[in-house]
């Protein structure tokens, strides 16, 4: 049986520089991240003094923006599943205009992160994040994604996505039901839609 | 259902045909020692009526003594199997001959051995961490590592 041989481990393999620079990123962002970032929340108190022009150029971009939210695939454990099932036939994510599970990052606008995240995605799920255009959302689907979940403990495992990137709606459960994700969803139909044109959003 | 060989009956073999290779030998395993596992290896997969063409798995395990690797073996041809383990007594790092060479399927799991646990598989033509990334520090199913 003929195999190619594997890529020697000296100074002449390509892959080597490769994988120091991937371990660098990774070190220099667990070296970064401390504390969770604040929760883009200002929309839960509501009621902003908006003029009576802006008010209702602002419900029209927030209901256009609501109802053409589309997600980035970005499954990363079994939380997944549920994320598809949602997606699927029975529950019908496109009930709310978001059956474009998009797999660039330059035409989503809303990041579902679903299941485990590791130090060793965290980089290219910072990387899709930045990629995408504004203005954006995440959701954090799932205990592991929310705070690290069963394995918050373990080294490579990251405590919860919200210390790479700012989360807006939290969707708890172990994996949570498509329900669940849906009602999740319509939080952030809810939280579009009060927080306006999005000139605001100080991010 | 695949049969599991006695120990004691393949090491019997293995001592006729390279003696002091097999330290001890009980109903399910035998255990070598450490320099001649290629050796070891190399026989059980071809010698007539054993042929163990198929490695399972490659794991080790910590007993804070010694490290431990395992090998099950099992054969598609006779349909029986056996259990290798290899003991590493410290203070050294653990060091043990690959069998990337018997079993080509060796290969990730002698990585993942090596990311886990930190032995070192001799001859190995690319041993580098699998799972966790370069620049890493410590081996994280060792007891001492305590994160």
């Amino acid at each position: 049986m003929a195999v190619n041989p594997p890529a020697s481990p000296g100074p002449g393999n390509p892959w080597l520089e490769l994988d120091r620079t991937e371990g660098l990123a990774i070190e220099q962002l667990r070296a970064a991240t401390g504390v969770p970032l604040t929760d883009p929340a200002a929309w839960i108190d509501e009621e902003v003094e908006r003029g009576v022009l802006l008010t209702s150029l602002d419900a029209l971009l927030g209901w256009g923006r609501r109802y053409s939210t589309w997600p980035a695939a970005f499954g990363l454990a079994c939380c997944a599943m549920e994320m598809v099932a949602t997606a699927a036939s029975r529950f019908d994510i496109s009930r709310f205009g978001m059956e474009f599970f998009r797999p660039s990052p330059r035409q989503a606008d809303l990041m579902i992160v679903a299941g485990t995240l590791c130090w060793k995605m965290a980089p290219p799920l910072k990387r899709i994040y930045d990629q995408m255009a504004e203005p954006k959302w995440v959701v954090a689907m799932g205990q592991c994604a929310i705070s690290g979940g069963p394995f918050a403990e373990y080294v490579s495992v990251v405590p919860g996505v919200n210390h790479i990137i700012p989360v807006d709606v939290y969707v708890p459960g172990c994996p949570p039901r498509p329900e669940s994700l849906l009602h999740g969803l319509r939080m952030l139909h809810h939280k579009i839609q009060t927080e306006g044109s999005g000139l605001k959003r100080g991010r | 259902m695949t049969q599991p060989l006695s120990g004691r009956e393949v090491a019997a073999r293995i001592g006729r045909e390279i003696p002091g290779a097999v330290l001890l030998a009980d109903g399910l395993g035998i255990w070598v020692r450490p320099g001649s596992v290629a050796q070891v290896a190399r026989f059980l997969k071809e010698a007539p009526g054993l042929e163990m063409d198929y490695l399972n798995n490659l794991t080790a395990a910590d007993y804070l003594d010694y490290i431990e690797v395992v090998y099950h073996l099992s054969s598609m041809k006779h349909n029986h199997s056996l259990a290798m383990k290899v003991q590493c007594w410290g203070p050294q790092e653990p060091e043990v001959p690959s069998v990337y060479s018997v079993w080509l399927g060796a290969d990730l799991q002698e990585r993942e051995c090596y990311d886990m646990f930190g032995v070192r598989f001799v001859g190995h033509p690319n041993l580098k961490r699998l799972l966790f990334w370069e620049g890493f520090e410590g081996h994280v199913l060792r007891k001492e590592f305590t994160g």
